[in-house]
């Protein structure tokens, strides 16, 4: 109606976290839609048939959500449908109903007005909530009038108007947003805030969505249904393309499915370079649905397995049988020869749902993973089983985050013994070679690596944290963003330290932040000898290539003359400007 | 300490610990809303002097009940008595959850 000629065409710039290039239709995921009225009602006349439209709608959005809930279950099995059980409970909430339909009376106004005012009130009443879940909820809510109100506009199918087409707006995705977008296949979002190592733009690599984050006020900018353009490999948003550019970008897309399929003939064999030393390589996943592509992306095991979701969307704790079956669906897999098994890492942005933990005013600092695991043993020990059980079915390594100083390693081994000890009593089969690993992500584990190496049999180096911990960075804060760098010589010689303790110890040491993924620092990792690099199974293709083509030589002579400079932005130019003159096809449009 | 049950008039009241660890969220919500709209009885939930509507499942949410909370459960009518005994079984047995 309002969009016919002359639409401003336009370009934003942000932070491209998740590459390739979609073309559609934006789709504001925001409470209301600009375009909704509200007005009064010209008489008292038309109060009972602005009721009577307004229970239309409601039973209208039932139907449709009943839909979803079925179509839901096909796709993706019980675990997201109590969220649209809940969302059904609210459509039939006989206060949400009585409070709307007491406004269109006693104020006169229309369903979308009364609508808005209900969960007005509703959203008062939630921020006095002090539990940062149950306040939550109210976008529960807000989805609900949402529905309601695009049905009194005369109904569409506000989930199925996504799934497949659209293009989700967002100031901000927290991760079980993200999880539910999978689940409805959209085609790439963008967000006002968010940096490279969001858990959003992890969640979006994963699964293959292209994305682009930080760009601060596209929610402002852009309107539901404006034609747009998604260029997550450049960190681009086009709104309003005209049809020159929707031809470019067309163009563009085709370019990236090609290559992609190109990268997947280096993908299955080893990374072994030309003078024959070789990296193992494994792919990070948070969802076991991921595993088949970690496969064919050329994944020679899980390095990291994010145990999180298991957690997270969920509202109850999971059950020993959950866990089990999870870690089943990767362990002893074909085609992949081991899985890492990361230990629940909540807290932090990930956290969500336990109201006796105290609000934090630092969450990533704060009172999670390894921490919060030897605080509520009980609920460690379900995992640790779940793991214990899985390993009996192929090579398990097991890995805790976060461990700070050598009593939280001992402590966990200590119960991990427990548990396995009792498994193996009970006469409950039981991997014989699980091994045990912490990730390095601490600075603190990286200055007693020496006496964490006597424990353990494995190193990973998250980088993600590790990086943020010994810069002083907060990841999601994107003023800061521009600090964050992995070719600080500060990080390197952090690196470099962990690996050289690591093997004078005997221990293997793998990378499984995003470092282990980004090309252009492939060959400094080599240089350093890595064992493993794991990482999202999208990044495997072009990282293996590069290793089949580097050699370790040339990588030691790399890194040597890096470890001389003494600025980080030094660094990153000259090892970019090596990277793309050693592999000009990889790094041509792929700039910085 | 639970309070005795007091039964005037097919008004039935008593009070339940929430033990579940992750408390009376949306999920565990859903439950009691499945077994309170089967009653005729009318049913109120109380905690810390804030009453709800116990066949609205937003207005139970707004009692933000975390473990270890204690909430009051009061039923009104001819069903009220079945009413308290199936939803206080529910939260004794936390909600299926452990």
């Amino acid at each position: 109606m309002v969009d016919d000629a002359g639409k401003r065409s336009f370009v934003l710039k942000g932070i491209g976290v998740s590459p390739g290039i979609v073309i559609g239709k934006a789709h504001l995921f925001d409470p209301f839609d600009a375009r909704v009225s509200f007005y009064r009602l010209r008489d008292k006349e038309l109060i009972s048939e602005e009721t009577k439209r307004f229970k239309a709608a409601l039973k209208e959005s039932e139907k449709q959500l009943l839909e979803v809930k079925n179509r839901l279950r096909e796709l993706a099995g019980q675990e997201p449908l109590y969220i649209i059980d809940v969302h059904l409970l609210i459509l039939k909430d006989k206060m949400f109903i009585n409070h709307t339909v007491k406004y269109i009376k006693d104020l006169c106004i229309n369903a979308e007005w009364a609508i808005k005012m209900t969960i007005d009130r509703y959203r008062e009443i939630f921020d006095k909530v002090e539990d940062e879940y149950l306040k939550g909820r109210i976008s529960d809510i807000r989805y609900v009038g949402q529905m309601i109100t695009r049905n009194l506009a005369g109904g569409k199918d506000v989930v199925r108007d996504i799934a497949g087409k659209g293009i989700i707006i967002a100031a901000d995705l927290s991760p079980a947003d993200t999880a539910q977008m999978m689940i409805n296949k959209v085609q790439g979002f963008a967000t006002d805030m968010g940096g490279k190592t969001s858990h959003t733009a992890i969640v979006a690599r994963a699964v293959e969505i292209p994305a682009v984050v930080g760009l601060e006020s596209i929610t402002k900018m852009v309107r539901t249904n404006d034609d747009i353009i998604i260029d997550g490999s450049a960190g681009l948003v086009v709104v309003n393309p005209d049809p020159e550019m929707i031809r470019v970008y067309d163009d563009k897309r085709r370019h990236f499915e090609i290559a992609q399929e190109n990268f997947l003939k280096y993908a299955r064999l080893p990374a072994v370079t030309k003078d024959n030393y070789r990296v193992d390589i494994g792919g990070n996943i948070e969802f076991i649905e991921e595993v088949p592509t970690a496969v064919s992306h050329g994944a020679e095991g899980i390095g990291l397995y994010r145990t999180e979701f298991i957690y997270i969307n969920k509202g109850q704790l999971p059950t020993e049988e959950e866990h089990f079956s999870n870690y089943r669906s990767i362990v002893g897999v074909e085609g992949l020869n081991w899985a890492t098994i990361r230990t629940f890492d909540l807290g932090g942005d990930k956290f969500y749902s336990d109201p006796k933990l105290a609000k934090e005013m630092n969450p990533q600092m704060g009172l999670r993973a390894i921490r919060f695991c030897l605080k509520e043993v009980d609920m460690f020990k379900v995992q640790l089983r779940a793991i214990a059980r899985a390993s009996a079915f192929g090579k398990t390594r097991i890995m805790f985050p976060m461990v700070s100083g050598i009593e939280e390693i001992r402590e966990a081994k200590r119960i991990f013994f427990e548990v396995k000890d009792d498994l193996v009593a009970r006469g409950i089969p039981v991997g014989d070679d699980i091994e045990i690993g912490v990730m390095i992500e601490v600075p603190s584990a990286v200055i007693i690596a020496d006496e964490l190496a006597k424990e353990v049999d494995f190193f990973s180096i998250g980088t993600n944290d590790l990086i943020q911990y010994a810069l002083a960075i907060d990841r999601i804060n994107e003023r800061v963003t521009y600090l964050y760098e992995p070719l600080h010589p500060a990080v390197l010689r952090l690196i470099k330290r962990v690996i050289d303790v690591g093997h004078s110890a005997g221990v293997r040491v793998a990378m499984c932040g995003e470092m282990a993924g980004e090309p252009a620092y492939i060959m400094i990792l080599l240089g350093l000898e890595i064992d493993e690099l794991s990482m999202n199974p999208l990044a495997i293709p072009r990282v293996k290539k590069i290793i089949q083509e580097s050699t370790l030589k040339e990588s030691k002579a790399l890194l040597e003359k890096v470890m001389t400079f003494s600025s980080a932005a030094v660094i990153r130019e000259f090892v970019y400007n090596y990277m793309r003159e050693r592999f000009p096809e990889e790094f041509q449009t792929n700039g910085t | 300490m639970l309070p005795g049950l007091i039964v005037t008039d097919m008004i039935v009241i008593k009070t339940f610990e929430i033990k579940n660890k992750l408390g009376l969220h949306a999920r565990v919500a859903a439950k009691l809303i499945n077994i309170s709209t089967r009653f005729k009885a009318k049913i109120f939930f109380e905690r810390d002097g804030k009453v709800a509507n116990g066949k609205s499942l937003l207005s139970i949410l707004t009692l933000a009940c975390p473990l270890g909370s204690r909430l009051t459960i009061r039923a009104e009518g001819v069903d009220a008595r079945e009413a308290v005994h199936d939803l206080g079984k529910l939260i004794e047995d936390k909600f299926g959850e452990d």
